[in-house]
């Protein structure tokens, strides 16, 4: 369209033939849109002085242009950048074409050549700077024009030695995200000499000013990020870089070496002053290592980071960054870390330590110390204990990192990961729990470090205990004074906050199912059976005592050995257990009774699993069988969705897939239903009553789409569109249900065109999966769309209404993981009977704790919703910090929610249920010029429904009238 | 010659007594002014009849500087500026204000009270010293006189412990004071600027040691205080009252925080709480978590830390106290320990160094029974344990420290002799950096080669900048020109603007050589031979032959004439201006070599 108009500009001296009908397109644009160049250019034209200039420019950059009427734009905007004497306008037009050529649908190469026109012809810095700007947006937007590129990176060369920095910078960026090496383009480059773009950048490594080296090096990281290959020589370079002064240059000089360091891992490298030689990964995690006890802590932040992402650096390497080689008075010291694994394995415990227990031993050679080019020495150790948590915390993510590519450092790191347990910021303490965890396949506890771990149980953060009870969930104990240990702890852990109740049976769950053989030994001390004597019997009812039989019995799974100890009562109690706790009690082969559950173990399950190939066939079995009877059809659909809702019930882990089929049963059944209806057949006075059955089948099958669309994890595209084309139908079916009840035909016009809008929309959306829809309603719509825009409204809905009896049913692929979002609120518990007393018109927070489980971006899509008696309802957006992520799909909402009410006699019940909020329109990419023009981004957050996705707790409360 | 001097009075080879001496371009600087510990005559103060035979102290010093509030830095102030007599301006930061003349009249109480001596300062001898003083904000640049300029920068260790930039014109020394390179409970980590100073003078307490992640202490001590308390026993801490105290109090309060514990926490009143009500007022002073949730909540203002009673100590049930002082040798923290020494479950802690002699030293070593005053025995069934919490940096941070500052020199006080050496020599070798370490009353120079700003017009500087077009900002460039001096300041000029502003005519000055060749052919083809000889090698270079039979290099003439005597002997003439001294010493060096054999 762009090339299109641009001859159109140039109309007097050729002669363009068009066809008829694109005259027509061309025609209709230019009825709306050349008021939009015309009014600039009035406004440009009557700016008596700059300022007034200014505001004509800021005014119009507010609404954006269509890629029609680029062009015509920029033309003018041109126009006046070479009368304009004020260099800020010119910075603003400057800007604006910059803007202007991000345009979607509007190819910039026509205004290029103006651009580097009138870039040559420029004095003022900043101009300059903004046209390189300017440039860049041009080049991006065309990445396969070499001819252009190449021409983009003269210019940039030729303006690299201005002397102003911000100059300097833009043709930087400019070389660093087009520049290329590719020495096939210099054939049809006429003339244009092949330039090694990563040696002029490499020369700006040494400019005097600290912005431009910044720029050269992320120019250069650009270059790496585009898939040129780096050269090996810039490592030098950038090594020489570790020292600048200025903490930005540090800081991308880090990143450099870094990926310089992923590109050439084995080449070698000599070290300075010696005659030996290095891999170069390792002497690079060296220098980065050096960094982390930068000044700065923005490169210290850095430096951790990049730390924890080099997996191929050599062991020895990797552990001295945990070993600070210690000395005291010049003799070699251990650490409280090597002792303590001494005192463990000589046997003995810390007794209580005598003073200078920890005094050195071996005198040190002088000579052989190093104070400083020890490279990597004890960089983790540093990193660990910095002042500035963001520094530990990322040191503690680059220790995790690492330990999961290597055990052996993994085990080496362990009493580091423990220290940090007992940090003072409780976000670090989160973040080591949860690495720990992450590694802890690799290492065993040692009781001394368990000992430790298990000290953080009684911390009061209820995020910090339940974290530990998932790595306790997955930990390797040694010993069984180690489980005996933890599960005292656990037991402590229990009185002190009987809320993680449900949380420490799971931990115990899975303690005792990973260390049969260690609870073995310790079962009748646990269970206080006497080998002659009977002991009284426990209270059923005591959670302590549910947890140590869940340790138990799960570890008696794996150990037939075990039941012989129980006793009577232990045998009935698991029985009663078995029924209340099924999911923390595991089925038991017990002696002398039948297997309580069926023999299904998961040991023994076929890869296909009978389950799942049921929901198979009775899908296929509805798809294939479409073409019945309308009755027999019904008649299966509503079997089949009955069967669907039990499967999902009984297999939790087809619940996602049985669900979604479901539902997707349910809005096919009920647009049969509706279609079924009679009022089809009855003339339109008649039936103005029982039309309610078929639009609030429309009004529920929309619902439903809703709910498939937004409320499950891992939906695709695939079934988007389907879920799309649900949609389109009910849309269709409610068009006619009010075509047909309502009288005159004003109304309908405005429908119509927006149901066609909807299928413009739904074609723009899938043009890609249209072909997957053959035969389908849309697909016949679309055939019969040229028709449709030209019918009445009248027509529109008859031919919409024999389509949509018409229209087969679409086969509904079911992806691989699908999950249906739920959320269950722990906390209001709603069993209070004691009203929340306040003083009314103020308010009164109310702690709600919610688990979720499958939600995407919870941050963005979770509300809470408050509903009062007067049927008033409140939404509450949680802030994105309440929201914790304690494991892969879940996440949990800890907030404060404040109700406020004016005066009630008597308390009453308020309503608490979240709501999980969607946007359709979010699929609809964002044009560059809103998102670079002074739109507020209200239109992303904005809130198209809501699904409620919890069941709604009751709390009492009761607003008192304010006392005078 | 310029020069910096520096002399230590005390803390030179020595801990304690910390008294360094610094004339810098003319200006003299006293740096600290502390008492030492171990001696109680004269000896204690510095000797500061060094300083000036005769004559007043204050005519002679620019200022003093305070580090940091210890005794060993600051115990001599009120002698030196009341008793010797000193009127200059002393600086020191705000929390150092604050806190200082609390333990100097803790000290004169003890000195004066308690052991009775005279010719001490007074009280209201304090209180004019600290009028004297001037407070100084971190990163604050104070301008002393009109040369002599003074900057802090934050240096851990204590409350409002400051190291101090001191720069006269382009002449810079970093005193660092006592410094903490690891962050503690309540502290940040030192952190200065790469300033480039002609020398660092920093501390060396820990030259020789490397230390253990400070985790490992904290955590050891959280358990075994928790474990006590847990069992029902007491536990006793004896500290000073300030600077280790307050960081083990943050410590205890948050872990009982995050435990919740109930146990009571109590904290010997008097001197201390004066101090904690400072340590709550400079929270900007403290490290990224208290500043950061200070807002919420004061992490000073202690929630499960309360005032102490001597009634409390026969309270049954767990309790931790911290009593003062910090050796067992006095006081209520003594009082406390043979209340509760009989008692199995119960603990004391030591946090730091004791001194021979003293109870803390006596437990420590293991002695189980204690003589005590009135012949009475005391039996110690509590536990003891030890833990060591220090505040200065090791040698690795001493490093870190000077890499970060990038020193000329670097000059090592407050530390023993026999450390400093391995220091020294550590220094020396892996930063190559002259490293110093003089003793007390010795005189370290050190040659400084100032800078001198010269301006330059711009004329001239775009000539030379248009000439040389790659950019590498860090080589220096040749550039020409004249240097002019006029009533002290200096200018860079073009030659040709200096002549018209002093009224000079332009003198050419040219060089002449001669240059025998043996050629026995013609001069018009000797000619001929050096000008191809020299086009072929001076390639980027305008070789003209002229029609007089001259050739020229740019703007060197070469004539070639015959030798009067011997005819097969012909004489370059070479001449060039000064201009051009570089390219024609090449040339006559080039013809001196001979002209290559010619194709014949």
């Amino acid at each position: 369209m762009a090339a299109h108009l641009k001859k159109r500009v140039y109309e007097e001296f050729t002669k363009v033939v068009q066809q008829q009908q694109e005259e027509i397109a061309t025609k209709k644009l230019r009825l709306t849109k050349p008021s939009k160049s015309a009014a600039l250019h009035i406004d440009l034209c009557k700016a008596t002085s700059p300022a007034d200039a200014l505001q004509y420019l800021l005014q119009f950059a507010r609404k954006p242009v269509e890629a029609e009427s680029v062009e015509g734009v920029v033309r003018i905007l041109l126009e006046h950048y070479y009368k304009e004497n004020d260099p800020s306008v010119r910075l603003k037009i400057a800007s604006l074409l910059g803007l202007l050529s991000k345009t979607a649908g509007f190819s910039p190469d026509c205004i290029m050549d103006d651009a580097i026109n009138i870039l040559q012809n420029e004095k003022s810095h900043q101009v300059l700077a903004q046209l390189l700007d300017t440039l860049l947006a041009i080049g991006t937007k065309l990445p396969e024009n070499q001819a252009i590129q190449m021409r983009l990176v003269d210019v940039a060369c030729k303006h690299l030695t201005d002397t102003s920095h911000g100059v300097r910078n833009k043709c930087l960026q400019l070389l660093g995200n087009l520049g290329s090496l590719e020495k096939s383009v210099t054939k049809d480059g006429e003339g244009l000499a092949v330039r090694d773009v990563q040696k002029i950048i490499g020369d700006y490594f040494s400019d005097q000013d600290p912005r431009v080296r910044t720029a050269a090096i992320k120019a250069m990281l650009q270059l790496h990020e585009r898939g040129l290959k780096l050269h090996q020589t810039i490592y030098n370079q950038a090594c020489k870089l570790l020292s600048d002064d200025y903490e930005q240059v540090r800081s991308a000089a880090v990143q450099l070496i870094w990926v310089v360091s992923q590109l050439y891992p084995e080449s070698i490298v000599p070290i300075p002053s010696s005659n030996e030689e290095i891999r170069l990964v390792d002497d690079a995690f060296g220098k980065i290592c050096h960094m982390v006890s930068d000044g700065s802590w923005v490169v210290r932040v850095q430096a951790a980071k990049l730390l924890g992402s080099m997996e191929q650096v050599s062991s020895h390497f990797l552990e001295q960054t945990l070993d600070k080689k210690l000395m005291s008075d010049l003799r070699r010291k251990r650490t409280a870390h090597e002792r303590a694994k001494e005192l463990y394995s000589s046997g003995e415990f810390s007794t209580g330590r005598k003073w200078g227990d920890d005094a050195p031993k071996e005198e040190i050679d002088t000579g052989a110390v190093n104070l400083i080019e020890s490279g990597a020495c004890g960089a983790f150790v540093h990193g660990l204990e910095d002042e500035m948590y963001e520094v530990r915390i990322a040191a503690v993510e680059a220790l995790c990192m690492l330990a999961q590519s290597s055990p052996s450092f993994a085990e080496k790191c362990l009493d580091f990961l423990v220290d940090m347990f007992n940090d003072e910021i409780e976000e670090v303490r989160l973040q080591s729990i949860h690495t720990m965890r992450k590694i802890s396949n690799n290492i065993t506890l040692r009781e001394d470090q368990l000992d430790t771990v298990l000290a953080v149980l009684e911390d009061s953060s209820r995020d910090i205990r339940e974290a530990l009870h998932e790595l306790l969930c997955c930990t390797n104990v040694s010993t069984k004074e180690g489980i005996h240990l933890a599960l005292v702890e656990l037991l402590k852990n229990l009185t002190k906050y009987p809320t993680d109740r449900d949380s420490i049976w799971k931990c115990l769950k899975f303690l005792g199912s990973r260390h049969p053989t260690l609870v073995l030994p310790l079962v009748p001390e646990l269970l206080s059976t006497h080998p002659f004597f009977d002991t009284a019997e426990p209270d059923m009812d005591d959670p302590a005592y549910i947890a140590v039989l869940v340790l138990i019995f799960n570890a008696a799974k794996t150990c037939p050995t075990m039941p012989a100890l129980f006793s009577d009562h232990t045998f009935r109690h698991y029985a009663y257990l078995r029924d209340s706790l099924s999911h923390l009690v595991p089925a038991l082969r017990l002696p002398g009774r039948k297997l309580v559950s069926s023999a299904v173990s998961p040991s023994i399950m076929p890869h296909e699993d009978p389950s799942h190939q049921f929901l198979q066939q009775s899908l296929e079995r509805v798809y294939s069988l479409q073409h019945l009877d309308p009755q027999g059809t019904q008649e299966l659909l509503e079997l089949t969705i009955r069967d669907l809702q039990r499967l999902g019930e009984l297999q939790s882990e087809l619940a996602g897939v049985a669900d979604f089929s479901a539902t997707y049963l349910r809005c096919q059944l009920l647009l049969i239903k509706a279609l079924q209806e009679k009022l089809w057949n009855v003339a339109a006075p008649l039936y103005l009553k029982q039309s309610d059955l078929a639009s609030a089948a429309a009004k529920q099958i929309m619902e439903e789409t809703y709910k498939m669309e937004f409320m499950y994890s891992g939906v695709e595209n695939k079934q988007v569109v389907i879920i799309h084309h649900m949609r389109l139908q009910a849309k269709a079916l409610q068009l006619i249900v009010t075509a047909r009840t309502t009288r005159g035909v004003d109304p309908l016009f405005g429908m119509c065109e927006k149901f066609l809008q909807e299928v413009d929309f739904f074609q723009r959306c899938f043009i890609a999966d249209l072909p997957h829809l053959q035969d389908s309603f849309v697909d016949k719509l679309l055939d019969l769309m040229p028709r449709l825009m030209t019918s009445k409204p009248v027509e529109v809905v008859k031919i919409l209404q024999t389509m949509l009896r018409q229209s087969t049913f679409l086969h509904l692929p079911l992806p691989e993981q699908i999950h249906k979002a739920s959320a269950t609120i722990i906390e209001p518990a709603g069993e209070s009977d004691n009203p929340l007393r306040f003083t009314s018109g103020l308010v009164v927070a109310l702690d709600v704790d919610a688990t979720l489980e499958h939600v995407q971006d919870p941050q963005s899509t979770v509300k809470v919703q408050v509903l009062y008696p007067d049927g008033q309802a409140q939404m509450i957006h949680p802030k994105p910090a309440d929201f914790r992520n304690p494991g892969p799909g879940r996440h949990r909402l800890i907030t404060q929610v404040y109700l406020s009410h004016t005066a009630w006699t008597e308390p009453c019940q308020v309503e608490v249920r979240l709501l999980l909020a969607y946007n359709s329109s979010s699929r609809i990419p964002k044009s560059p010029w809103i998102e670079g023009g002074e739109v507020s981004p209200q239109v992303e957050t904005s809130i198209e429904g809501t699904i409620p996705f919890s069941k709604s707790v009751k709390v009492y409360i009761m607003p008192k009238p304010a006392r005078r | 010659m310029p020069e910096i001097r520096v002399t230590p009075l005390g803390a030179g080879q020595d801990v304690g007594r910390s008294c360094i001496l610094v004339s810098i371009a003319g200006k003299n600087v006293m740096l600290d002014c502390g008492m030492h510990m171990g001696f109680n005559d004269d000896r204690r103060f510095p000797d500061f009849s060094y300083i000036t035979r005769s004559g007043r102290l204050t005519d002679f010093l620019d200022c003093v500087i305070i580090s940091h509030f210890h005794l060993d830095h600051c115990g001599a102030l009120p002698y030196f500026s009341e008793m010797v007599g000193y009127d200059g301006p002393i600086y020191m930061t705000h929390p150092t204000q604050a806190i200082c003349p609390i333990l100097l009249e803790d000290y004169r109480k003890i000195a004066v009270d308690k052991k009775g001596e005279a010719n001490f300062f007074t009280s209201q001898m304090i209180k004019d010293c600290m009028k004297k003083v001037v407070a100084v904000h971190l990163h604050q640049t104070v301008q002393v006189d009109d040369e002599l300029e003074i900057k802090a920068y934050y240096a851990g260790h204590v409350l409002g412990a400051a190291m101090f930039q001191i720069k006269v014109g382009s002449e810079s020394v970093v005193y660092t004071g006592d410094y903490n390179m690891t962050p503690d409970r309540h502290l940040g980590a030192a952190w200065i600027d790469r300033c480039r100073p002609n020398l660092l003078i920093t501390e060396s307490t820990y030259a020789t040691t490397i230390r253990d992640s400070k985790r490992c202490r904290e955590r050891d001590f959280l358990k075994k205080v928790h474990e006590a308390v847990e069992r029902g026993g007491k536990v006793l801490i004896p500290v000073f009252a300030l600077g280790r105290a307050q960081e083990l109090c943050i410590l205890l309060e948050t872990f009982w925080e995050r435990m919740n514990l109930k146990a009571p926490i109590y904290f010997s009143t008097g001197l201390t709480e004066k101090a904690n009500h400072y340590y709550k007022l400079f929270i900007t002073w403290t490290n990224q978590k208290i500043r950061k949730t200070f807002v919420q909540r004061n992490m000073f203002e202690f929630k499960h830390i309360k005032a102490f009673d001597r009634a409390f100590a026969d309270n049954p049930g767990p309790m931790v106290v911290f009593a003062t002082p910090g050796m067992l040798h006095a006081g209520q923290s003594l009082q406390i320990f043979r209340k509760w020494a009989g008692n199995e479950k119960n603990m004391v802690i030591m946090p730091g160094y004791c001194v021979q002699g003293t109870v803390g030293h006596k437990i420590l070593s293991g002695q189980r029974k204690l003589e005590m005053e009135g012949r009475q025995v005391l039996e110690v069934k509590m536990q003891v344990e030890y833990m060591s919490f220090s505040a200065h940096a090791d040698a690795k941070g001493i490093m870190q420290l000077v890499g970060q500052v990038e020193p000329e020199g670097v000059l090592l006080v407050h530390g023993e002799a026999k450390k400093m050496e391995f220091l020294k020599q550590k220094i020396e070798q892996e930063l190559r950096v002259s490293c110093y370490m003089p003793a007390n009353g010795e005189t370290v120079t050190l040659p400084t080669s100032p800078s001198i700003p010269v301006g330059i017009s711009l004329g001239l500087l775009k000539r030379e900048m248009a000439q040389g077009l790659l950019p590498d900002a860090k080589k220096p460039r040749l550039l020409h020109g004249t240097l002019i001096m006029k009533d002290s300041n200096f200018r860079l000029v073009s030659s040709e603007q200096a002549l018209k502003e002093l009224g000079l005519a332009e003198h050419q000055l040219r060089f002449t050589c001669r240059v025998h060749l043996h050629d026995p052919r013609k001069e018009q083809e000797t000619a001929l031979r050096v000008y191809s000889h020299l086009k072929s090698v001076l390639k980027d270079h305008c070789v003209q032959h002229l029609p007089d039979g001259s050739v020229t290099v740019e703007s060197i003439l070469i004539q070639a004439a015959a030798h009067s005597e011997d005819p097969g002997t012909k004489v370059l003439l070479v001449s060039w201006t000064y201009q051009d001294e570089e390219l024609g010493s090449y040339l006559t060096s080039l013809l001196k070599k001979g002209l290559p054999q010619a194709p014949s």
